[in-house]
């Protein structure tokens, strides 16, 4: 069966390979080349070694910018998930109209992050004005609060829906019993349904870990970074190294940004994949 | 909040708490709603009555200009252009990547070796990838191979979007036992066969899995098409949004307010109508990936 | 396995058919101003249309020109004409721009300072002047007991605006000036445009034309002005930070307001209070001598060639813009759609501009008044910008002092003029 399937790889695997190819394998390790070299146009390229990369370590903007996310990647991600988990268990108890809570809650997950930006954008200069308060665009400190509850608007109702599966996983007899046994709710929530769901708990968490630390079109289309690069994230600030400061040394410089970006993305993914791991050898 | 009551007997307090639960999450809905609402009511307002501070005052008699910003929206801004090319480039990028990487997924489930192995983990792999990473080097790319047309911008997406596709037909291949197949194969069927006609039913949940996840990333991509695209023909929904702003920082907000509308109501019509696929489907994806 | 033939094939005709389509000259342009996108679509069509040169204009999404330009110079059919905005935007991209000195639209130009230069070379030329000022609602100013020509200078102008401001709700008005937004669709008015007035006046009393550290001398009239603005305002100066472009607009078009700082380009949206209605005075800063001073006249608008393209569509390049300022239609559409006041000589009769701010200008030029020029185009950054206006946020709310507005003023030039340089 198996010789069958292989002679016609070039029907199964070769068009996504191809694709693969060309939309990934490609341009990532193109990346990775031309992120030692100075370059304006990828005719005329300079290697430079490791120049690139020291100067993105003084780029203050980078630096600043980092904080700037993992601030925000620290509250968003306990924010959503402790909403969404509270969320998720006033669902679980049957009240009547959970489905409309449901479907409402989960609803501006489908909407783009461009047009939620812009929504946002409009709701939050409004409610400032009318408290007297300086723009989005103009305090940095309320272009954070506005991304963070911009994010929670967006990511409770997901992270919400994986926690009600989790929560109903959660064999009835388990509970029935906790509470047989004589355990307050307080205690059958925390020493039974929260080591029972520990599985979507870090599902969610590191979903909202890496949706944050990427955040790119929210942060664009809400505050653009302004004031000044105040409030700009790492992502924002690679597109604009790359697209928006002109000068022979930026391209490669935002390249190698961009290889910082990826490194510091995969960390978070092996961390991930370590508690994934290790709560699965547990149970 | 947080506490929760499962005293087995149903006391007086548990439904008063109940009750006090239902009324609070009802007010949170409407709290949820509220800037739909609030775009929504504004887009039916004149431009000079909109500014930041009075975007919550509802439209009264005086500012209310009925469906004008929709049609300017509309004819002036070539939106419908816009939504049809954002429809063409997510159905086809949507198909393209449904059909070819549950092929290769199959593939690389039931084929063992180096090639399959490589292939898998290289999938995984690119799922972690920022698009900061390549997105200098992929538009460029797409540029020289001239993949850059709504009708065509689809290899691209199959391209950057296989790894999530592939991971999760594997996730799930793996689980489906290889007896029907082979059952397939002596009654005289090629690998082409088999697949089409046995494995294709078996995936569909996971088709349908793929399918909304995918959707709901190509639709709304911003920074991909931007790149990309040929910008002198093609514009899509998020990057059409974006030109309601004037040279000298005038947003025509009116006009604005009724493409955000144009552009959410069919999701929302969308999501309603097909509520447990994608609800089901962002589980399933979600404890896969 | 039919979708993917099918779709090789499709790529495949995709690829031909662009192959064939560059193989003639064509022109590409990437238009700065969204507001005359539509023009400049229409004209493309019927240049095509009568030459069967392929045009096509692209207009970048506001505040993503730059951006969109980096994006689109790397692909294989590049724009060939693209627009820098003065001598700081040309040193980023002057390694792509075409020489302009033999074209036919540099020798159009009237006056030689409206080409950008890099030594004899000619980089970048102009095609649109606009002028800004204190825009104010002659009605309203009547009303009040005054006329225009009350205002000669700084001294008067506070006069007429802190009397105005006293009177406010017996006259039915919230303020002198409209709100001086600090957000960022308004800021620039402030921190660019406003700001322009100790430059140029520095520069004229050192005789120089830029600098590479800025000395700050009329930084007190600089502030007597923003005083004045904030003071003499439709609202309270802590509220400035919130507003936008739109709020202010709607004060002026509204009759709550009864000066407005901004420029030629605005008069579509504020043509509904009448041609009769609408002056622009001078901005006076309490200089010596500025009773001669008029409006602020400039361009930040230069079109350049992109040398990179291939010859063909240069040479359609060049013979589009030839056309566009030597035809009946192209200048038909310049001067009267687009509302642009151009510097080429052909824009003679029928062609000048028929926009009101435009002609309040050739008066002021008639009496003899000089011209305020435009050299904000010399501020070395955006960094700068930003600083100030952050600056001049942070005074106007209170939270900040002036002290604040110099250091970013003056350091941050220099600063900023290292970095760049």
């Amino acid at each position: 069966m198996e010789k069958a399937i292989r002679k016609y790889w070039p029907l199964f695997l070769l068009p996504t390979l191809a694709a693969f190819a060309i939309g990934f394998i490609w341009p990532f390790l193109w990346g990775i080349y031309l992120s030692f070299h100075k370059f304006t146009t990828i005719s005329k390229t300079t290697f430079v070694g490791l120049d690139n990369y020291f100067k993105v370590f003084a780029d203050s903007t980078f630096v600043d910018a980092f904080w700037f996310t993992a601030a925000f990647t620290v509250v968003s991600t306990v924010l959503i998930n402790v909403l969404a988990f509270a969320i998720a268990l006033a669902l679980t108890r049957g009240l009547r109209g959970t489905n409309v809570f449901r479907t409402v809650f989960f609803l501006p997950n489908l909407i783009g992050g461009i047009v939620l930006g812009y929504i946002w954008q409009i709701l939050l200069n409004g409610l400032l004005t009318n408290l007297g308060k300086p723009l989005l665009a103009l305090d940095a400190t309320y272009g954070f609060w506005g991304l963070i509850i911009l994010m929670c608007w967006q990511q409770i109702g997901y992270m919400m829906i994986i926690y009600i599966a989790g929560l109903q996983n959660v064999p009835g007899d388990l509970i029935e019993a906790a509470s047989i046994d004589g355990a307050t709710s307080t205690q059958t929530l925390f020493k039974v349904k929260l080591p029972m769901v520990m599985p979507s708990i870090t599902i969610c968490t590191f979903l909202t870990l890496t949706n944050s630390f990427k955040l790119f079109d929210q942060n664009l289309s809400l505050t653009n970074g302004e004031p000044g690069k105040a409030s700009q994230m790492l992502a924002l600030n690679i597109y604009d190294t790359f697209y928006a400061r002109s000068g022979a040394q930026w391209k490669g410089i935002g390249q190698a940004k961009a290889v910082v970006f990826f490194l510091l993305v995969v960390a978070i993914a092996l961390i991930q994949l370590y508690f994934t791991r290790r709560k699965e050898v547990q149970q | 909040m947080t506490k929760v009551y499962h005293d087995g007997a149903v006391s007086g307090a548990r439904r008063a708490i109940d009750a006090a639960l239902s009324v609070f999450l009802a007010l949170l809905c409407i709290v949820w709603l509220y800037p739909v609402l609030l775009i929504l009511h504004n887009s039916f307002k004149a431009e000079l009555a909109i500014s930041t501070s009075t975007v919550f005052a509802l439209p009264t008699a005086e500012t209310f200009v009925g469906f004008d910003n929709y049609v300017y929206g509309i004819t002036q801004m070539n939106f419908l252009s816009s939504f049809g090319y954002s429809l063409v480039i997510t159905v086809t990028s949507v198909l393209l990547i449904l059909l070819c990487c549950s092929m290769c997924g199959w593939y690389i489930t039931r084929v063992t070796g180096a090639v399959s192995r490589a292939m898998y983990l290289l999938c995984v792999f690119s799922m972690v990838v920022p698009f900061q990473m390549v997105m200098f080097t992929l538009s460029k790319t797409a540029d020289s191979l001239r993949l850059n047309t709504p009708f065509n911008i689809c290899i691209i997406y199959l391209g950057f979007g296989a790894g999530l596709a592939v991971f999760m037909f594997t996730g799930f291949m793996k689980s489906v036992p290889i007896a029907i197949e082979e059952a397939a194969m002596i009654d005289g069927c090629n690998p082409l066969q088999i697949f089409f006609k046995v494995v294709f039913p078996i995936l569909k949940p996971t088709m349908i899995s793929t399918a909304i996840l995918e959707t709901m990333w190509v639709w709304n991509d911003y920074l991909l098409p931007t790149l990309v695209l040929d910008i002198k023909q093609y514009r899509t929904i998020p990057m059409a949004i974006q030109y309601f702003r004037g040279s000298y920082g005038r947003v025509e907000m009116g006009p604005m307010m009724a493409c955000i509308m144009i552009t959410v109501l069919p999701i929302i019509i969308m999501y309603l109508v097909c509520q447990k696929y994608i609800i089901d489907g962002v589980i399933a994806g979600a404890v896969k990936g | 396995m039919k979708k993917i033939v099918a779709l090789v094939i499709v790529a495949c005709l995709c690829l031909a058919l662009a192959i064939s389509a560059s193989a003639d000259g064509a022109v590409y342009y990437l238009n700065f101003k969204p507001e005359q996108d539509t023009q400049w679509q229409e004209l493309a069509a019927l240049y095509t249309e009568q030459t069967g040169v392929p045009v096509t204009v692209v207009t970048a999404a506001s505040g993503q020109y730059e951006t969109t330009l980096m994006s689109e110079i790397e692909k294989s059919d590049p724009p060939t004409l693209f627009q820098v905005n003065g001598p700081v935007g040309l040193a980023n991209w002057k390694d792509y721009c075409y020489d302009l000195s033999d074209s036919e639209i540099y020798k159009h130009l009237t006056n030689d300072s409206f080409a950008l230069k890099d030594g004899d070379s000619v980089l970048g030329v102009a095609y649109v002047i606009e002028t800004y000022g204190i825009i104010a609602n002659t009605a309203l100013l009547e009303k009040a007991g005054y006329t225009p020509e009350d205002i000669t200078n700084f001294e008067t102008l506070k006069a007429v605006a802190d009397d105005i401001q006293a009177r406010k709700d017996e006259l039915g008005i919230d303020g002198a000036f409209t709100s001086a937004g600090m957000d960022g669709s308004s800021d620039w008015r402030f921190k660019t445009h406003l700001a322009n007035m100790p430059i140029y006046y520095e520069y004229q009393a050192d005789g120089i034309g830029s600098t590479e550290a800025i000395k700050g001398t009329y930084l007190d009239n600089y502030k007597q002005i923003w005083d004045l603005y904030i003071t003499d305002s439709t609202c309270d100066p802590t509220l400035l930070a919130s507003k936008t472009s739109n709020d202010a607009l709607s004060e002026f078009v509204g009759g709550k307001a009864v000066f407005y700082q901004n420029g030629t380009w605005e008069w579509s949206n504020i043509s509904e209070l009448g041609e009769e209605n609408v002056t622009m005075l001078p901005i006076y800063i309490g200089v010596e001598g500025e009773e001669n001073q008029g409006l602020c006249t400039g361009t930040e608008n230069y079109w350049c060639v992109n040398n990179t393209a291939d010859q063909e569509d240069i040479d359609a390049t060049l013979d589009f813009l030839n056309w566009v300022i030597t035809s009946d239609e192209g200048r038909k559409s310049m001067s009267q759609d687009m509302g642009f006041v151009t510097p080429f000589d052909t824009f003679t009769g029928e062609y000048e501009s028929t926009n009101p701010l435009v002609k309040i200008d050739a008066q002021y030029t008639a009496a003899g008044k000089t011209p305020v020029s435009w050299n904000f185009a010399t501020i070395p950054s955006e960094e700068w910008k930003n600083a100030l206006g952050s600056a001049l946020t942070a005074y106007a709310a209170g939270t900040g002092d002036w002290a604040a507005v110099e250091t970013a003023f003056v350091d941050g030039w220099a600063t900023e003029y290292q970095l760049s340089h």
